[in-house]
């Protein structure tokens, strides 16, 4: 059984072993998700297309960030703990937007127009397509 | 090499932060600064695991685990205080001691 996971990796690819590379790809995935998740929380018009942008920066960022992370561990429990972190967040993240969301609708934020209102809006404005 | 690595992570988190946190400040509604702030405490359990990695002390994630624990029970905490008015009980509906 190897030492860690970098040692498990090791295998020079040009200048940097496997786990470095890998690493490198991980968290340059994650460090653009967390950011444009980010401009979606600010840029987005109302809170829930907002929660989408949360939802980026809560899955792909940060989860990509933290696999990155694993690949440099020194020690098998660092993995055991950065897994702890993610499958904490992958079940905390959806229960948070779900009760913000529900909480939202009962405030009386308006979600906008559903898709049946859409339909019934231009059937009515254009009644020789029907 | 694997400095520069930790450290674009962070400079990403940091920016990141702040961005939400521009939209915690100006959000129009309650709910955007909770959504915010929440987003800034999971991102604050990212930079917590990441500086402990760029510092050589991994022990820093159980500081991180913790910090989840607690962002997302005070995030549950807010939302239902800002819907029920009352961390026991709801005002009305059927639906007691529902998040």
């Amino acid at each position: 059984m190897p030492e860690t996971l970098y040692e498990l990796l090791h295998i020079m690819i040009g200048p940097l072993a496997l786990a470095d590379w890998l690493s490198w790809l991980c968290i340059l995935t994650g460090a653009f998700f967390t950011l444009t998740g980010a401009f979606g929380i600010v840029r987005l018009p109302d809170v829930f297309s907002r929660m989408h942008g949360a939802g980026m920066v809560d899955t792909l960022g940060i989860m990509m960030i933290l696999i990155g992370l694993m690949f440099q561990a020194e020690d098998w429990i660092v993995v055991i703990k950065l897994g702890l972190i993610l499958l904490f967040i992958f079940f905390t993240s959806p229960t948070t937007t779900f009760a913000l969301a529900r909480a939202a609708i009962y405030g009386g934020v308006n979600p906008g127009p559903t898709v049946e209102d859409i339909q019934k809006k231009k059937t009515e404005s254009d009644p020789s397509n029907s | 090499m694997t400095d520069i690595l930790f450290a674009v992570a962070a400079i990403a988190v940091l920016i990141s932060m702040a961005l939400s946190m521009v939209r915690a400040f100006v959000g129009p509604t309650v709910f955007d600064r909770i959504l915010a702030v929440n987003t800034t405490g999971t991102l604050t359990v990212v930079l917590i695991a990441v500086y402990g990695f760029l510092d050589g002390r991994p022990e820093f994630l159980d500081i991180g685990l913790l910090y989840a624990l607690i962002n997302f029970i005070g995030t549950i905490a807010v939302t239902k205080y800002v819907k029920f008015r009352d961390l026991g009980h709801p005002i009305e509906g059927p639906d007691e001691g529902d998040v």
